[in-house]
């Protein structure tokens, strides 16, 4: 690989005594939607936030587009879709709003909208299908189309790395499809998408590559090989695909 | 007494005008950053450094500095302790706010009692809003404004600060330089509202006109402007009640902002206990005189 979105070597980062993630090594490249497997308190989370410069290596090396995750981040190549629980959904905010969120980075200090950061949210509105919803208080969303607003929000924000914890806990099958749909199109436009997810059914349709996580990276490979049951037992201990429903 | 009388008989007495300019620049200024406290969850915070900051007033007095810098510094060292008792202890957040503001507080309650002063320093802790002198005044004034020039000018970073502090950090800002700012700008308004209602009750100026809004409206916009103008009319209502009922003027606009959170509170048509079911049954009522509206 010539050039990796994500260039990561020997990385670890520890919270206190705690050793979150072991001497991880990781090439992503671009255009490629990637899956993130691995249980609660695997490092996934330490792992996103790692690429956005969010914590400090105790060892090791990680580089976005070549550079600091520091600087990558400042310069908003990185977009972040948080998982439901991390959100306010009373906040007093339209749907509009929050997307228009994602254009802050390239605002002046007032952040003062202009025509095409408007543009820039219509459109990222309309592919995401909530366009009729945009007045919208945003808890008055449901859960696929909370998560539909925070994708929007990362398409305006024209990150060339998105970030998305969880997007399909709490989602009904028509927002499943259109989740799907358009990360697969950020990615065939040259975006990098690394999908934290534990829903292991969806997987194979949306990530040519997932990575199984257990504090070390286990394994990095094609979904297909990485989802086969005796490398599932290794990170979670069980075999998660028999399960079927519950997963 | 006809209505004209009633407004302009206390305005003849020039305490009772800078009276009431002090209250309404602290309720404005108070209310409008009462919007985001509330929203971020920080009203314990907005407790603690109002308290917090009485120390800092009193050897500001003491070195003839102006009172917003002594309280500041008290303001951010709150936060700082705070913050250092929760991390490095078992102690909570919750008790770490008490332990620090209530021990800040003391110090300048202690201070107060050893500061020999003309003025009564004991008119910082209750407030003394008869009292307050044209400085007084202009201080309000010009410390109000700065407060809500910077309000307004990054109140959108706020916002997103209070909504989404990972997202704030992922798009390159610093919420935690936005979030300084905002401490900072919160003691400088425990400074602008303890001229008018004392420092025990600064408080309420920080959550209830931020509160109230929350329970009218959806929009962040509409709460900027509801807050203010609800901590006004219950600034001006207060000062006019305590002329009239010669009663604590403080005390008497903070009850008048209470009052109009608990009306909001029981009567706000989305939210309010009573006002929901109100506007629920006006709506079925509606539907059976026009039930074609459902078809469509």
């Amino acid at each position: 690989m010539i050039n990796p979105a994500i260039y990561i070597r020997d990385l670890s980062v520890s919270y206190g005594e705690v050793n979150a993630l072991i001497g991880a090594n990781l090439d992503l490249p671009e255009g490629k939607v990637v899956g993130l497997v691995g249980m609660n308190g695997s490092g996934k989370s330490t792992l996103f936030k790692a690429i956005m410069g969010m914590v400090k290596a105790r060892s090791g090396e990680i580089k976005v587009f070549g550079e600091d995750p520091v600087l990558s981040r400042q310069k908003g190549s990185v977009a972040y879709v948080p998982q439901s629980e991390e959100i306010d959904w009373t906040f007093p905010i339209s749907v509009r709003d929050v997307v228009l969120m994602g254009r802050f980075g390239k605002m002046g200090s007032t952040r003062r909208a202009s025509p095409q950061d408007h543009a820039a949210v219509r459109d990222a509105l309309a592919k995401v299908e909530l366009t009729e919803y945009s007045n919208r208080q945003i808890g008055q969303l449901s859960g696929g189309q909370r998560k539909r607003a925070f994708l929007a929000r990362a398409i305006a924000q024209e990150a060339r790395i998105l970030l998305l914890d969880e997007p399909f806990s709490g989602v009904d099958k028509k927002s499943e499809a259109t989740i799907i749909r358009l990360i697969k199109t950020l990615a065939s436009q040259g975006a990098t998408v690394l999908v934290s997810t534990h829903d292991l059914l969806t997987l194979p349709q949306l990530a040519d590559e997932s990575i199984l996580l257990m504090r070390r990276v286990l394994m990095h490979d094609t979904t297909q090989k990485v989802l086969q049951p005796n490398n599932l037992a290794l990170a979670f201990g069980i075999d998660v695909l028999a399960r079927g429903d519950d997963t | 007494m006809n209505l004209i009388d009633f407004i302009l008989e206390p305005l003849s007495y020039d305490f009772m005008i800078r009276a009431l300019i002090t209250t309404l620049v602290a309720a404005i200024v108070g209310a409008v950053l009462s919007t985001w406290l509330v929203l971020i969850g920080w009203s314990l915070m907005g407790d603690a450094v109002s308290h917090a900051v009485l120390p800092g007033v009193v050897i500001a007095y003491v070195l003839d500095v102006p009172f917003a810098i002594g309280a500041a510094f008290f303001g951010f060292l709150a936060v700082i302790l705070i913050g250092v008792v929760r991390d490095t202890s078992r102690v909570k957040e919750d008790a770490a706010i008490g332990i620090v503001f209530t021990t800040l507080f003391a110090l300048g309650l202690v201070l107060i009692s050893i500061t020999p002063s003309q003025t009564d320093l004991g008119h910082i802790v209750f407030g003394n809003l008869l009292g307050v002198s044209w400085a007084d005044v202009t201080q309000v004034i010009v410390l109000g404004a700065f407060i809500l020039g910077v309000l307004i000018y990054k109140r959108k970073d706020f916002t997103l600060f209070a909504f989404d502090p990972i997202h704030a950090r992922a798009i390159g800002l610093n919420p935690k330089l936005i979030g300084a700012v905002l401490l900072a700008l919160l003691a400088l308004t425990s400074v602008v509202a303890l001229q008018a209602v004392g420092v025990i009750l600064v408080v309420a100026m920080l959550i209830i006109p931020g509160a109230t809004a929350y329970l009218l409206t959806d929009k962040f916009s509409k709460m900027l402007v509801i807050a203010p103008v609800m901590a006004a009319i219950a600034a001006v209502g207060g000062v006019y009640l305590s002329y009239y009922l010669d009663t604590a003027s403080g005390g008497m606009v903070v009850l008048s902002q209470g009052a109009m959170f608990a009306f909001v509170y029981l009567f706000s048509p989305r939210q309010g206990i009573i006002g929901k079911r109100i506007s629920a049954i006006i709506h079925a009522k509606r539907q059976v005189q026009s039930p074609r509206q459902d078809v469509s």
